[in-house]
């Protein structure tokens, strides 16, 4: 019988919040290595906070965080970043006064080498980008801020990349491929973690899910099923 | 039905429409405001060249120190009102350098025997300069111990404040307090009167077209120009340069990639506090020393930042020059005294941003 793969990032029973507030109480979510996993829910059910306080931006005050095996509990982001855990704000995601190649340097910033040679790497999967390295980012539209913002998170090679709300604000075209560029950077070996309010869509592109509901757990399994689930499709799907 | 759709989309094309227009505007209003700028330089340059050489000069000091300021505000994210009296601590530092003479309770100067005048033909003139290479070291000497001081000041009060969730005005009043505790300290070690760092003559240089020039001030128009191409190099040429814009531009941003924030607020106090001190070095071999010229100064330095857009080392740079230009030729032209000279510079301000409110090179928020 084969060992069972370390999951790419485990969250165990974790409680989070702002000031003394909790948002999230007790939720646990797992990612295996090459998994796409959703996190849905209405509006206010702590979808992004889970995120936040996975990636250190908010205090854990309860539960355990692990990368590949590896307790990363209460670690900061800048420490977080260089375990191979990336993460991508919903707003705010780029650095608008830099140029694009100045913004993939700086998601770089910790390589020792093959920072060129990753850049490279990151031009290959958006061409976009590519086109002008030394543009602006801040003149960037909509959809090419958020590929910049992917890109950027991509540069140290992480194992788990965590997005919030990746297709906000975008035209619905611009969503279509923001999320075929997810499906790409799974395929070539990311596990993705990502918070949508475009459940349907992005439960189509993920390989498991898990329904928040005012801060904790409320369902999960093969995002398959759950498109299927009638209570799903009632409460999170509109139908 | 159909009637509220068409008035529905009737006041989104007017909503968009309103957008463009306001666009247009703007463009306008900027296209405006460097045409003004380019006239007023071309003819300050030509009618008032005087006053504009002496203007760029006190600029090059304004915009050394506002390229300082502009960089502490952008990454440490402190208004540092402290600005103009960490100018005339670096430069009093140097001072102490070059003659180890202190006041402290006494009535006349006490002077510790070690100081940089004391090493050989360290105070002979160089070229028409009214200082020797002592004076340089002094400087070297002055920025190195302020240096130190600053950081331990962020580390002693705006990091506390900043931990504690302290908003921008808290900040500010802090660096306010700050600037009062460093003029008493100075007042208490080298007394209320002015001092000179040197008592040397001050030759002029005679240059076809031009007024006679004081020779120590190209020294002081070529060390600002140098050290700003420096920093503009270390800013955008170099990782931790870049890595200053980008904790300036996006700090949360800057953590979610692995930036040692903490590390690059401390190069930023070090870079923007010896730009500060050295302005303040050089200021003071153009005028001269007082503990009370730092808060003066304070104010044009503000301008400077603000008018070239806060946040922006090259809008800070070009900022300098127009205030000092700007204050100069107002005087120079004869419709003001010398002391409405800041009066000036702040109505120009306040146009320059009712114009374009993010400065000349300022990004929208």
């Amino acid at each position: 019988m084969m060992a069972e793969a370390v999951p790419a990032l485990v969250a165990e029973g974790i409680t989070s919040g702002y000031g003394e507030v909790p948002v999230v109480q007790d939720v646990s979510i797992h990612v295996g290595q090459d998994e796409i996993v959703t996190i849905i829910g209405p509006n206010g059910a702590g979808k992004s906070t889970v995120l936040k306080a996975l990636f250190g931006f908010l205090p854990l005050w309860q539960g355990h965080v692990s990368l590949a095996g590896d307790d990363v509990t209460g670690l900061a982001p800048e420490l977080l970043v260089c375990r191979g855990i990336a993460f991508v704000p919903q707003t705010e995601n780029i650095f608008p006064r830099l140029t694009i190649r100045e913004n993939l340097t700086m998601g770089g910033i910790t390589r020792t080498d093959g920072v060129e040679e990753r850049i490279s790497w990151v031009f290959e999967l958006f061409p976009v980008l590519a086109e002008r390295p030394r543009e602006r980012a801040g003149r960037l539209s909509g959809g090419q801020r958020q590929t910049l913002a992917i890109a950027r998170a991509l540069m140290l090679e992480p194992r788990v990349l965590l997005l919030d709300e990746p297709s906000a604000s975008l035209s619905p075209k611009m969503v279509e491929t923001v999320l075929a560029n997810v499906v790409e950077i799974n395929r070539r070996g990311t596990a993705v973690l990502m918070v949508e309010q475009r459940a349907r869509q992005a439960l189509a592109i993920s390989d498991r899910g898990y329904v928040l509901a005012n801060g904790r757990n409320r369902l999960e399994g093969p995002a398959s099923e759950l498109l299927a689930s009638d209570e799903v499709r009632r409460l999170y799907l509109g139908e | 039905m159909a009637r509220a759709a068409s008035d529905s989309l009737t006041d989104s094309g007017t909503w968009t429409g309103r957008l463009r227009v306001g666009r247009i505007q703007q463009q306008i209003g900027t296209w405006t405001l460097w045409l003004l700028i380019a006239s007023f330089i071309a003819w300050a340059a030509v009618t008032q060249t005087p006053q504009f050489v002496v203007g760029l000069i006190v600029g090059s000091i304004y915009a050394l120190s506002a390229v300082g300021l502009t960089l502490i505000y952008g990454v440490a994210r402190v208004s540092h009102f402290a600005h103009g009296d960490s100018m005339m601590m670096a430069a009093y530092l140097a001072f102490f350098a070059v003659t180890g003479a202190v006041v402290g309770s006494r009535s006349g100067d006490v002077e510790f025997p070690l100081h940089v005048s004391a090493l050989p033909g360290a105070m002979e003139p160089i070229w028409r300069f009214s200082f020797g290479y002592g004076l340089i070291i002094a400087i070297v000497i002055g920025a190195a111990l302020a240096v130190p001081i600053l950081l331990a000041i962020d580390r002693v009060v705006y990091q506390p404040l900043h931990r504690r969730g302290a908003g921008t005005a808290i900040l500010a009043v802090a660096s306010l307090g700050v600037a009062r505790i460093m003029r008493r300290i100075m007042l208490f070690i080298w007394g209320a009167d002015n001092r000179r760092y040197t008592a040397g003559i001050r030759q002029t240089v005679d240059l076809p077209g031009l007024p006679p020039i004081v020779a120590d001030q190209f020294f002081i128009v070529l060390a600002a120009f140098l050290l700003t191409v420096v920093t503009f190099f270390q800013l955008y040429y170099t990782r931790l340069g870049t890595a200053m814009r980008a904790t300036a531009d996006n700090p949360a941003l800057a953590r979610a990639s692995g930036i040692d924030v903490a590390a690059t607020r401390r190069w930023t106090w070090i870079i923007g506090g010896a730009l500060t001190a050295v302005a303040g070095c050089l200021l003071a071999l153009q005028s001269q020393l007082s503990p009370e010229l730092g808060f003066v100064l304070l104010l044009p330095i503000f301008a400077a930042a603000i008018l070239g857009g806060i946040g922006s080392p090259h809008g800070a740079f070009i900022g300098g020059l127009i205030v000092g230009v700007v204050g100069e030729v107002a005087v120079g032209v004869g419709v003001i005294s010398p002391g409405y000279k800041l009066a000036v510079v702040f109505v120009v301000l306040v146009a320059v941003i009712l114009l374009r409110p993010q400065g000349l090179f300022g990004v929208r928020e």
